[in-house]
């Protein structure tokens, strides 16, 4: 029997990657059923209505997103759009070629969409120098490792780890403390908002009626990211638009509140354009690069809820068989529930859809998506739509099974013979059995029960 | 009234003693069971693996055997994950058709259907047992919430403590049990550390795919931790 990628990833994780998941995992369940319940009346309702805003804006996405590149030309942001990846990093590269110097430093907030198009590489190919500002990805980053949480890149780390890391990079004296660690790393990340030519963040939201680009963070890099820099460039998903601003209070208490179990994050950016005349700082231009790399085929086919989402990692932090193997053993910059839809979704079942069985189907992620994905049918429909393509391996001979269970004579002496069947070796039984006892007939049979006494 | 019974292919292998039970319970609260002898599975286990071509044929046959388009017909299973597939799984599978008979889980059926909110009795045991209940995740879908605690809560003889992340899977999902079995049994590991945490002498379930992958955990450690499907408890309680 051939091992599943994740399983095998599984088996061979540390112990200690596993502590630190399961560890801040709770903590953030916790946290988001306790601020949700304070933040709502009726969570349900919100959830519901939160749910039908994404499904409109994804009914309405062509008209929504030429709302927004008018209403953001007129406050001189550029609109580029991109079809792919590679179209994505080339447009960044022309801008940061066009207003930096060869080997400027470029200061990157926390984005998804920029881990999905690699752009730190394509960056650095070019000659410029990436370096992530925020804390988490800074210490992805200079350990050349990648995010295994899209809230939480580092959440299969624990202090030791970052404090090994910071005294190899020069940061400052070994220290466990994570305040003092925030120190050295504050102290370095200041010196690069002063001298970097150009600044790269994500989008949280898109205003469509408004034309104006929405932030949320916690450690004020994005702040700086955004401000300091000569240019600013946003790199998102066409997916990320809100039809107005009266949407907002509703999503970023949903946001907060399912990410990080906050009522509201630290900072809620709203930015309106590159500086005016008489503004004292600003950027001189402001870009927002739409990404599709997939998104449209998504928007047609069987998946099409899972553009909802809105990255907050909830279904990670709840998910059981994400707490075992973390991050990394979805092989994809989207992690989890929503990574084993999203990934296979966007990249292709024949490239990744062996996600889709690494599930338990609990249903857990759909019970706290802010956005109502039903993930656990999703997960259903790809393994249906991979066992119709032939793919993955038939570890269980379902037809047989279809034919025992087709008729009365054949599954009752199935039945019968199931207590010397478990006793014959089988790749399958021998899986079951290494931490567990096998199964075996325990008490009185039902059916002669049921003949016996009518 | 009449309920026919769905017994489901694990008590029908190896846990008889649960179906049993469930009769036991149906008939003191003045049901009458059928249990129709052709019965084999509900198709959840190739619907789940992704054989929906198997599992079409399988489910086909469940249709006919309890006469799933007809409104009169009331099943009743010991199963929130059977349940669940007539329900929820049906609609997928054939996107044509309509369930219209009336399919409860066991749980489900006596709470919301026949309005039963306390359970006279105590359990035949010397002393006080404390225990936990594991809500079965297929009951999400149902919206069972914690029907089965309360109702279970009414039972003299049992000292109930929570368990905490309830939230939280057993583990064992069907074939996942056997094709993951390094990410399924560190999950049912992670569920029994948390009952430990409660001292728990009994841990009671109303799926017996969940108490199956918990018991052979629990039993590969030679633990004293009883285990009991959820109309085990009813029916024990006299």
């Amino acid at each position: 029997m051939s091992v599943p990628k994740v399983e095998a990833f599984a088996r061979a994780l540390r112990g200690e990657v596993v502590t630190s998941v399961r560890t801040a995992s709770a903590a953030k369940v916790a946290s988001r059923v306790s601020t949700l319940g304070e933040a709502f009346d009726d969570i349900e309702s919100a959830r519901t209505e939160a749910a039908r805003i994404k499904d409109e804006v994804l009914d309405r996405l062509r008209d929504l997103l030429l709302e927004f590149e008018a209403r953001a030309t007129a406050r001189r942001i550029q609109v580029h759009w991109a079809s792919d990846a590679a179209e994505a990093n080339r447009v960044v590269l022309e801008i940061c070629r066009r207003v930096a110097e060869p080997g400027a430093i470029v200061a990157k907030a926390k984005s998804m969409a920029t881990e999905e198009i690699g752009l730190n590489s394509a960056l650095e190919g070019a000659g410029f120098r990436p370096i992530e500002t925020d804390l988490g990805e800074y210490v992805v980053q200079i350990d050349g490792d990648h995010p295994s949480h899209i809230v939480t890149p580092i959440i299969h780390k624990n202090r030791v780890d970052v404090a090994r890391s910071f005294v190899r990079e020069g940061l400052g004296p070994y220290t466990e403390d994570p305040a003092e660690l925030t120190m050295q790393a504050r102290a370095k990340l200041r010196d690069v908002f002063r001298q970097a030519s150009v600044g790269v963040s994500g989008a949280n939201f898109l205003i469509a009626e408004t034309g104006r680009i929405v932030l949320v963070e916690n450690e004020g890099n994005n702040r700086f990211s955004t401000t300091a820099p000569r240019v600013h460039i946003a790199v998102a998903g066409i997916e990320k638009l809100l039809p107005s601003e009266r949407e907002l209070p509703l999503f970023l208490k949903l946001l907060a509140g399912s990410a990080t179990g906050q009522r509201l994050t630290t900072y809620v950016h709203l930015i309106s354009g590159p500086r005016e005349a008489n503004d004292p700082d600003g950027p001189e231009e402001v870009h927002v690069i739409f990404l599709d790399n997939g998104r449209t085929r998504v928007l047609e086919g069987r998946y099409r809820e899972i553009l909802r989402c809105i990255r907050c990692g909830a279904c990670l932090n709840v998910c059981p068989v994400y707490r075992q193997v973390s991050g990394h053993a979805y092989r994809h910059v989207y992690s989890g529930p929503i990574g084993a839809v999203l990934a296979p979704a966007l990249e292709g079942i024949d490239a990744i859809g062996d996600l889709a069985k690494a599930s338990t189907l609990c249903g857990a992620c759909e019970e706290v998506c802010p956005v109502k994905i039903p993930i656990p049918r999703m997960l259903l429909e790809l393994r249906d739509e991979a066992a119709r393509a032939g793919l993955g391996k038939r570890d269980i001979p379902w037809k047989r099974f279809a034919t025992l269970a087709g008729s009365e004579l054949l599954w009752r002496a199935g039945l019968t013979l199931l207590p010397i069947a478990r006793k014959l070796p089988s790749a399958l039984g021998r899986e079951w059995a290494q931490k567990r006892e096998m199964p075996m007939r325990e008490g009185r049979s039902f059916r002669e029960w049921w003949r016996e006494r009518s | 009234m009449t309920v026919r019974l769905m017994l489901t292919c694990l008590c029908d292998a190896f846990y008889g003693e649960v179906g049993i039970a469930t009769v036991e319970v149906l008939q003191r609260i003045g049901c009458r069971v059928e249990f129709p002898a052709e019965q084999t599975c509900c198709g959840q286990p190739p619907f789940n693996a992704g054989d929906w071509a198997a599992s079409r044929a399988v489910a086909e046959r469940c249709r006919t055997v309890f006469e799933l388009d007809d409104p009169a017909s009331v099943v009743v299973t010991p199963s929130s994950s059977c349940a669940a597939m007539l329900r929820e799984g049906y609609a997928m599978l054939f996107p044509d058709w309509t369930l219209r008979a009336q399919v409860f889980e066991f749980g489900e059926f006596l709470v919301r259907h026949r309005g039963i909110v306390e359970w006279p009795g105590r359990l035949r045991r010397e002393e006080p047992i404390r225990a936990v209940y594991h809500r079965a995740c297929h009951g999400r879908g149902l919206h069972l919430g914690d029907l089965h605690e309360r109702l279970l809560g009414t039972v003299e003889g049992i000292e109930w403590v929570g368990l905490p992340q309830a939230e939280q899977c057993c583990g064992f999902g069907g074939a996942f049990s056997a094709t993951h079995p390094k990410v399924s049994t560190g999950i049912g590991m992670e569920k029994l550390a948390q009952v430990a945490t409660t001292g728990a002498e009994m841990l009671v379930s109303g799926d017996m795919g969940c108490l199956m992958h918990l018991k052979g955990l629990l039993s590969r450690q030679h633990s004293p931790i009883e285990v009991r499907h959820f109309a085990q408890v009813l029916a024990e309680a006299q």
